[in-house]
């Protein structure tokens, strides 16, 4: 397997002149990724949107796809990290499947190796600059965790990245039960997604739902949710506050 | 075998296409004490024979345990089992922290027979001079492979290696086709009686024997003294002949006490009874 990272280290602690190669900052991004977990499997959200600072640059960015058999990478942050990732898990999973003996690297494996790589970087002071959602099911076993760019990582019924923990998961823990069916799922994960359309400037209204069951993966076509504007606060947003804008 | 020219290098050739100091380390598997293993599909049993070098040393250790799903019983230089033990289960553990996962004993397999095949063609090294029962569960079941110092390994249901093997794979080829459904505690006797055999009528006691299990919900550990001259106790007195199936017990754990009663029979003199 090739060497993942060849930052020289700086010896004289964190001096400045060959900081070239470490990652202090993302270029382009992606914004949040909303997972849960239902029925059949697992379902991901994540928008088509590649912001560049402020400027929403590209707007048919995927965000989700699938890792082997078994498995479903979401990721937000620098896109580029996104795809040098991916390029590594496809490298892993090559490997996995040129065993050729019947075993096959599942979500929780995948998602460990995921931490593993991020918390190895993490420490060299060089980031993968993502968090990332990873789902998957193996033998009837669902598995929904998340890795961020320092290594912090979990499994849960429902996970979110950026502003996706803030607006979309206090909509999950109301409303995500058990057992919930495709159609209720998509629902609530639509419902999540125009929250975060209204509320999050680097969204944009395209997207795609990823879905994974034992049988195999399934990512939509992109598309657009309905808006309402016309709520009446909106109307007249500065009457309560004279003289702003 | 006998000496001829190319048998000082194992980087040398016979004209027959022979490589003789590989097949002289397969030799030195055959002169350690027996070890045998067997399989069902949710069960994996090794044992081995306890030999020690002179009354007043004690035997060597002959079974590891590899991580809680893989153990492996050795025969043949111990020395060099003993490093191939610890190098499986750096790579177990190694793969545990990276996948939180149980490495797939058909995978460590294959490295470590890659790994006897690296000192097979450096003429610098020689090669390992110890014969593995590499025995563990995975997502496919229950396994149980035999590593050559050749750097060839197979697949058995059953399988005895060391002096007196061949007593015993006589008597696992005889009962092998029974193995797949066997319970825990059948293939418990099996091997033991099958570990009789290699000790050509010298008797069985849980001084002279070793005996470890790994199952489905049963991590690989080595039997205590007690538990092995109970079960002994209970064939022992059921004769000769290897007993017809025992029925499961329900908590897969050892009978409470053999059929007769409590108290073994007369030991006999037994010469290795310390």
């Amino acid at each position: 397997l090739q060497v993942m990272d060849s930052a020289p280290v700086e010896n004289s602690l964190m001096s400045s002149e060959s900081d070239i190669q470490r990652t202090q900052y993302p270029y382009v991004t992606g914004t949040s990724v909303v997972g849960i977990k239902y029925k059949d499997g697992i379902l991901l959200a994540a928008d088509m949107g590649g912001s560049y600072g402020s400027t929403i640059r590209y707007k048919s960015v995927e965000r989700l796809k699938p890792v082997g058999k078994h498995s479903l990478l979401g990721a937000s942050g620098e896109i580029s990290d996104f795809q040098e990732i991916m390029k590594y898990l496809d490298e892993l999973i090559l490997y996995d499947n040129m065993w050729d003996d019947g075993n096959s690297f599942g979500p929780k494996e995948v998602h460990n190796y995921l931490t593993r790589v991020m918390y190895n970087r993490r420490n060299k002071f060089n980031p993968l600059w993502n968090s990332l959602v990873l789902g998957g099911v193996k033998n009837g076993q669902k598995y929904l965790g998340s890795v961020s760019m320092i290594g912090v990582h979990y499994e849960d019924n429902h996970v979110a990245t950026g502003f996706g923990n803030h607006l979309a998961r206090p909509i999950l823990r109301d409303e995500w039960h058990e057992n919930l069916s495709y159609e209720e799922g998509v629902k609530l994960l639509e419902k999540c997604m125009r929250v975060l359309l209204y509320r999050d400037r680097s969204a944009v209204n395209k997207l795609q739902i990823a879905k994974i069951t034992e049988e195999g993966v399934t990512i939509s076509q992109p598309y657009s949710l309905k808006t309402f504007w016309n709520f009446s606060a909106f109307q007249n947003p500065t009457v309560g506050a004279e003289g702003s804008w | 075998m006998f000496r001829n020219q190319y048998d000082t290098d194992v980087t040398t050739w016979s004209p027959a296409g022979r490589l003789f100091q590989v097949e002289y380390a397969m030799e030195a598997v055959k002169q350690g004490s027996a070890a045998i293993g067997l399989r069902s599909k949710t069960h994996v049993i090794l044992a081995s024979v306890n030999k020690a070098n002179s009354e007043l040393s004690s035997h060597q250790k002959k079974i590891f345990k590899v991580d809680d799903h893989i153990g492996v019983a050795i025969a043949g230089l111990t020395a060099d089992g003993r490093v191939l033990s610890r190098y499986m289960r750096t790579e177990c553990i190694n793969y545990g922290y990276s996948y939180e996962s149980p490495l797939p004993v058909g995978r460590l397999v294959v490295q470590l027979a890659d790994k006897a095949q690296v000192c097979t063609q450096r003429s610098w090294k020689r090669p390992y001079g110890v014969g593995l029962l590499v025995g563990g569960l995975d997502e496919s079941g229950a396994h149980l492979y035999y590593n050559c110092p050749s750097g060839n390994y197979f697949e058995y249901q059953a399988f005895a290696i060391g002096s007196r093997s061949q007593a015993a794979k006589t008597y696992l080829e005889r009962r092998f086709k029974t193995f797949t459904d066997s319970s825990r505690e059948s293939l418990l006797k099996d091997a033991l009686f099958a570990l009789r055999e290699t000790l050509q009528g010298e008797k069985l006691t849980s001084s002279n024997c070793t005996v470890a299990v790994v199952g489905v919900g049963e991590a690989f550990h080595t039997l205590d003294k007690e538990t092995i001259q109970a079960l002994i106790n209970e064939f022992e007195i059921a004769g000769e002949d290897a007993p017809a199936e025992v029925p499961v017990e329900a908590a897969g754990d050892e009978p409470a006490a053999p059929e007769d009663g409590a108290a073994p029979a007369d030991e006999g003199a037994a010469p290795m009874d310390i």
